[in-house]
């Protein structure tokens, strides 16, 4: 199996319009050599141009530096090449002749927590980095454990450094075998471990003639065939509307159109659908694929559904199939991700977002934080700082009809916002933390790795 | 335009596959009707080139077949391109839409802002793009700003908060969680908004070519009477340009950008089709901004800086 990646061979304009998009996330700290591996995936994927290399190369030689930084291709702000850290997600763009790749490429101080949760909140992959030398480490498991948390369908293990252990299929298979079965456990469906030397090119976007004991993809080779799709007739089919759109013209006067992106699932034209929370019910009537009637729709698609009936609907309602419609509740358990500098605290009056519906919240209890170097509990802390994860409970002012995270990433997810000044606290995923058995609760309170 | 994805050179066999088209246009149309629920009185930023054209375009799609609940702004320099004002007023015409325009020229003839020596105008479109946002009240501004243009921008965020003063903070910025846009503001606040966060200037001009979307001439391999600055073809006019030592010629060329004429810079080009055109980019070896756009260049941090003092 050998990449079709061609630097040199510019690909064809009709190569280039029919691939699909791949969206993933890094973990990993500058040491793994996470730079190196995201430098060297644009460079040789022909994403890095001439000028962008130019300036790299003259900042790099003004400083005195002899060869080409590659963390300056990827560290945007001042701040941050002064201090030379990374202090938030940047997206990164690159592709192949068969796909187009988002790259949300996360810092991994572990203060940064926060930023992975983000960015693998929409990611289908997450690469997780570690240096061959030192195997499975604390950081390693906190990656797992997000990428377990946030449900991200498939992970890549790339054991770094392979150059620095001699190239020997004993380390590699030691750390993946390590790291395969905490995140197993932590009920991560898919994952690969890929042996690769970032710095020195191999099993990146070439296969590595150092290492003919391994006999699987190269990490490029891996992220242009990962299935992103996924089969959506088992899944539950959710629409928030948006928008209600009424063109009320003499061509159009009675058109009403329930525009939104489909968050899961399929709707078919004919199909029994239910309006939540009011409960009302209607038939599919038609299905606008912005401009094109189609009788089948899916997610991620954005549509305007046509309903039989005249039926009460406004943004922030949810359109589901009438066999398939989900419980609506006031009480929300769920895992959270603090992400504002200011603390969530029992009794915190907040705005839930979810969905397409904003509505008032306040937190009732905050039953645990989950330490996720160990995965231990620790019961009722009363405040999650920036960076915890935590359990918490809220209370809504209205029902909302939530999933559980589990089966839909989209409807099961919610964020919490501050009425005062309209700032994102905290990331909630509804229902139990992993997919995993429960952690087990710690006998006391360790010291929590945050600041 | 497709009803059923066909993807081919990719191993996702899954009739659920979309094409990379399909599922950015989903997403930025996600992002038009998110502002429109949330938002009092939201403004798309057209200046007639491609970005915002293609801005426009998602934006009629969205709300089909009703209008577009937005009105347009552009700021103009005073140096812009004859051929993309007249592309401007033509679209507006068309779609019925109404336009604001922020004019550099008036704040020049005002004496509030300076002509800078070296002529170039897009640092001055600043101020009054702020001041007509506070005057107009607009609390959501559509640019169409993409995150692969420039490293600052690669940390954009899609519903970007702006103070009153339009400042942008990046250690301000709000996590951007799963597709769930926060766009509280307080009064005199506003949030930019960039739908094509995630495009990159490939996926603009494919987008174009499937679309059949019609771009003023000067997209195009066209013969024009230009002078060489900076290690750029500068179009030759009242503007400022040529100065001593620089001569006219009349070259082959075609715009990957288009914005002020003092700092956009035409390449030599042979195409006069849309796949011509993206052949060349595919094969280029510059990024549009490192071939065309001598402001960025000024320093490391350029578009950091403007985009602080409240730049698109």
């Amino acid at each position: 199996m050998t990449s079709t990646t061609e630097p040199t061979e510019p690909l064809s304009v009709e190569q280039l319009s029919a691939t699909t998009l791949l969206r993933f996330a890094t973990a990993g700290s500058v040491d793994d050599g996470k730079s190196t591996l995201v430098g060297r995936l644009l460079h040789d994927s022909k994403s890095i141009l001439t000028d962008q290399l130019e300036a790299v190369e003259r900042v790099s030689a003004g400083r005195g530096q002899d060869t080409p930084d590659l963390a300056l291709l990827t560290d945007g702000l001042r701040a941050e090449r002064e201090q030379g850290i990374t202090i938030d997600v940047a997206y990164r763009y690159f592709a192949t002749a068969r796909r187009r790749f988002i790259l949300a490429d996360t810092p991994g101080h572990v203060q940064y927590t926060r930023n992975m949760v983000t960015g693998a909140s929409t990611a289908d992959l997450a690469v997780v980095l570690v240096d061959a030398r030192n195997g499975v480490i604390e950081q390693t498991r906190r990656h797992a454990a997000v990428a377990a948390l946030l449900r991200v369908p498939h992970v890549v293990l790339a054991v770094n450094k392979m150059d620095l252990v001699a190239y020997e299929e004993t380390v590699f298979a030691a750390i993946a075998e390590e790291f395969t079965a905490y995140a197993s456990e932590l009920g991560v469906p898919e994952i690969t471990a890929i042996p690769i030397s970032a710095l020195a090119g191999d099993n990146v976007v070439e296969p590595s003639a150092n290492m003919d004991w391994y006999g699987g993809p190269t990490v490029l080779e891996h992220l242009e065939t990962v299935p992103v799709s996924h089969d959506l007739a088992h899944c539950h089919a959710r629409l928030p509307v948006q928008y209600v759109i009424r063109p009320q013209t003499a061509e159009h006067p009675d058109y009403r159109g329930y525009a939104g992106q489909i968050a899961a699932g399929t709707f078919r034209v004919g199909e029994s659908v239910t309006v939540l929370p009011s409960g009302r019910t209607s038939k599919v009537a038609g299905i606008d694929l912005l401009g094109t009637p189609v009788d089948v729709a899916w997610t991620p698609q954005s549509v305007t559904l046509l309903l039989e009936d005249d039926v009460d609907i406004s943004r922030g309602d949810l359109l589901v199939p009438s066999k398939d419609a989900p419980p609506t509740t006031q009480d929300v358990e769920a895992t959270v991700c603090h992400v504002a500098d200011e603390p969530l605290t029992v009794g915190h009056r907040v705005l839930l977002k979810h969905g397409t519906r904003t509505v008032k919240a306040i937190v009732k209890d905050i039953p645990s934080r989950l330490t996720l170097d160990d995965l231990s509990l620790h019961p009722h802390p009363g405040r999650l700082v920036a960076n915890d994860i935590g359990r918490v409970k809220i209370r809504t002012a209205e029902p909302l009809p939530l999933d559980a995270y589990a089966d839909s990433r989209r409807t099961g997810a919610f964020i919490l916002i501050d009425p005062a000044d309209g700032t994102t606290l905290t990331a909630g995923m509804v229902g139990e933390s992993f997919a995993a058995p429960q952690p087990v609760a710690a006998d006391a309170d360790a010291d929590g790795w945050d600041f | 335009m497709t009803t059923v994805a066909s993807v081919t050179g990719d191993t996702d066999s899954s009739p659920y596959a979309l094409s990379h088209l399909d599922a950015l246009e989903s997403e930025a149309v996600h992002i038009f009707r998110e502002v429109a629920g949330e938002f009092e009185r939201p403004v798309i930023l057209f200046s007639g080139g491609k970005d915002s054209i293609v801005m426009l375009h998602l934006a009629l799609k969205a709300f089909a077949p009703a209008a577009i609940p937005f009105t347009l702004l552009h700021v103009d320099t005073g140096h812009n391109f004859p051929e993309v004002l007249a592309y401007r007023d033509r679209t507006v015409e068309e779609h019925g839409l109404r336009l604001h325009v922020a004019s550099v020229q008036d704040y020049i003839d005002r004496g509030v802002l300076r002509e800078r020596p070296d002529g170039t105008r897009n640092p001055l479109q600043t101020l009054p793009l702020t001041e007509k946002i506070q005057a107009e009240r607009f609390d959501a501004v559509f640019g169409g700003g993409r995150r692969d243009e420039e490293k600052a921008r690669a940390k954009e965020r899609v519903f970007s908060l702006r103070d009153e003063f339009s400042q942008w903070d990046p250690r301000r910025q709000r996590p951007e969680l799963w597709q769930l846009y926060n766009g509280r503001h307080a009064p005199g606040e506003h949030v930019r908004v960039f739908p094509l966060s995630n495009w990159t200037e490939l996926d603009v001009w494919q987008y174009i070519a499937r679309e059949g979307i019609e771009l003023p001439d000067i997209y195009f391999a066209h013969e024009r009477d230009v002078f060489q600055r900076s290690n750029m073809w500068l179009t030759a006019g009242e503007w400022g340009g040529p100065k001593d030592g620089e001569t006219v010629e009349t070259r082959l060329v075609r715009y990957r950008t288009v914005g002020d004429m003092s700092c956009t810079g035409a390449v030599d080009s042979e195409a006069t089709t849309l796949d011509a055109v993206i052949a060349e980019i595919a094969a280029s070896r510059l990024t549009e901004r490192g071939a065309t756009r001598a402001d960025d260049k000024m320093s490391e941090a350029a578009m950091e800086d403007r985009k602080r003092e409240g730049y698109f």
